[in-house]
């Protein structure tokens, strides 16, 4: 199959996500996106070291998967201890810091 | 298989870092409770002392090592020995224990709820928060490692390591706790929105060039001719996260929010080293792996250094706190920097490596004698408070000035002259039209530093107004020194900019 279509995917998937943290409210969701973005890179990755037939973006897809878990543990850490506090996870509630 | 040869002696500092990081967790773990904190400090120090000891003898070296992933040269060595310098100092603030009522600026426990009764009675029995050390500690490595890397994985990697920990940093402030989350929330966001966008755009590199390592991606922009799309939506995308990282408009928006809500240390910290680590990053990427492409995105760096200087310039006019403002004023130098970028040269490296070295020494320093003016609610950061501090508190107030007059770029400060060089090094470039715009940001911003000082010095002290508090020798040598660098640095630039010159040739 032409490896093309892989590259077109994961431009769909990243457009997905990118217009995810722009437009859902809610951290989480907005947290999720950021995956999403993550994971459609990595396909791009895979995708073209195939085509180039060299292993390296395969490497580089390893290396973001224990990336994307650090940040799993930093961003829900950050995420929990504001819903502690505030009873919730809309990035519209924390609007205290403005001009 | 052979193995591949991993140069220790070479890496030296970043494994110390690194180490110590480590160390600061098992400490962490195994420690009672009532000396971590003085174990934690030491252990800190100790650590980011050897590094800079480690750095000094390294000196001169110009190679790749680690299979070529780390660049050990001038350019990479100048900006870690000021990254752990800075980092020295901001331990120092981080451990300042007399501000605060039994305590330093830091949450006992960043777990608590904000005023709950957990929190009263950590506070009660004077806990500490330690953690911060081993979380700067790893900063600290991520920054070593980000103006080193010399292939897009080591790069990667490097921008999450030392972004990380900053995330949760953010978040631990004493006082004003729910702002302090929020900033901490909003950078983390995007911060992870900008590295993903800045990964794809990484994939798109690596897919046109075939390789991670900058120097093959510099020999493929000459090789192959044509299929161009694919690499300026990948310079473009890295571009993005880059610009994030050093707070260039039009990805600033996050700047003033963080640097207003994180713990004070934690601003000067960031504000110093991040720019630093990312600045030296961004250069090494834009001149050694994209040097032959630079008539592509110079026009972009062009419009970006614009729109940074301007914005930042005109929107800090419009501050009532002075940690914003700062942040403002933070973003733009950034700008300024990025008009000695375009130039792409040599003297142009030499001349980003002597303001970040000034800029860096001169923002910790302001932002250690923020934290020391307080009120009853903690530090009081809004302007107007700030009225007649001069008459208070003449030698604060003074050396508050100095940093303003630095920032302003004024002669017989370093920032004069590392302005001087940025804007000589742009118009040797062939960039003159930014040095104009860069001059008239500068007027504009020399208004609100003026603005602050004339606040200071020539208006009344209002009747409750803060106090200056008295800090611990740890801040005052701090800050003393930021202030000799400072002058001593505007007076006999030489031999800095001597080094900076000697320093300024990226291995290839």
């Amino acid at each position: 199959m032409n490896p093309t279509n892989y590259l077109v995917l994961s431009v769909i998937l990243f457009s997905i996500g990118a217009a995810g943290v722009l437009v859902r409210r809610n951290a989480l969701v907005a947290f999720m996106s950021v995956e999403l973005m993550l994971n459609a890179a990595n396909l791009a990755f895979v995708t073209f070291a195939r085509m180039h037939g060299n292993l390296d973006g395969q490497i580089v897809a390893f290396f973001v998967m224990v990336v994307a878990a650090a940040e799993v543990v930093v961003g829900l850490a950050i995420i929990v201890t504001i819903f502690r506090t505030r009873r919730s996870a809309s990035v519209d509630d924390a609007s205290l810091l403005k001009l | 298989m052979n193995a591949p040869t991993i140069e220790y002696a070479e890496l030296a500092p970043l494994i110390t870092i690194f180490g110590a990081a480590v160390i600061g967790v098992l400490i962490e773990a195994f420690v009672p409770r009532k000396v971590r904190h003085p174990v934690q400090v030491a252990v800190a120090l100790l650590a980011l002392v050897a590094a800079l000891v480690q750095v000094i003898l390294l000196a001169g070296t110009g190679m790749v090592a680690a299979v070529g992933a780390v660049a050990v040269d001038g350019p990479a060595l100048f900006l870690q020995g000021t990254i752990l310098v800075l980092a020295i100092i901001s331990v120092a603030f981080f451990a300042e224990r007399r501000l605060e009522a039994g305590g330093d600026a830091f949450a006992p426990a960043a777990s608590t709820l904000p005023g709950s009764e957990e929190e009263r009675i950590l506070v009660r029995e004077r806990m500490l928060q330690t953690e911060v050390y081993p979380l700067a500690l790893f900063a600290v490595g991520g920054m070593l490692l980000f103006p080193a890397a010399n292939d897009l994985l080591m790069l990667f990697i490097a921008l999450e390591v030392m972004s990380l920990p900053l995330y949760l940093l953010c978040g631990m402030a004493r006082r004003r706790r729910l702002l302090s989350q929020e900033a901490a929330l909003k950078y983390f966001l995007l911060g992870a929105f900008s590295s993903a966008i800045f990964l794809f755009g990484m994939a798109f590199v690596y897919g046109y060039a075939g390789t991670l390592r900058f120097g093959e991606i510099s020999e493929a922009l000459t090789a192959n001719i044509g299929q161009d799309g694919i690499l300026l939506a990948g310079v473009g995308l890295m571009a993005v996260g880059l610009l994030f990282k050093v707070g260039a408009v039009p990805f600033h928006s996050w700047t003033p929010d963080v640097y207003q809500g994180a713990p004070t240390p934690v601003t000067g910290f960031m504000a110093a080293c991040t720019k630093l680590a990312a600045f030296g990053a961004m250069v090494r990427l834009f001149y050694v792996a994209f040097g032959g492409m630079r008539t592509d995105w110079q026009p972009m760096l062009w419009a970006v250094a614009i729109a940074t200087m301007l914005v930042g310039a005109v929107v800090a006019l419009t501050q009532t706190d002075i940690k914003r403002m700062l942040a403002y004023s933070s973003i733009a130098h950034a700008g300024f920097v990025l008009t000695a970028m375009v130039a792409a040269d040599q003297t142009a490296t030499a001349a980003i490596l002597f303001y970040l070295a000034t800029y860096g020494i001169a923002t910790l320093g302001a932002f250690a004698v923020v934290t020391l003016v307080r009120d009853s609610g903690g530090e009081a950061t809004h302007l107007a408070k700030w009225a007649g501090l001069g008459r208070r508190s003449p030698v604060l107030a003074a050396t508050f000035a100095l940093f303003l007059l630095a920032f302003a770029g004024i002669p017989l400060t370093s920032g004069f002259v590392g302005k001087l060089s940025v804007f000589t090094a742009a118009i040797d470039g062939g960039a003159a039209p930014l040095v104009v715009v860069g001059v008239i940001a500068s007027a504009i911003a020399a208004f609100f530093y003026v603005r602050v000082i004339v606040l200071m010095f020539f208006s009344d002290p209002a009747p409750e107004g803060p106090t200056v508090a008295v800090p611990s020798l740890w801040t005052a040598v701090g800050i003393t020194l930021g202030a000799a660098a400072t002058l001593l640095l505007g007076i006999v630039p030489g031999p800095l900019l001597d080094l900076a010159q000697q320093a300024s040739l990226f291995v290839r």
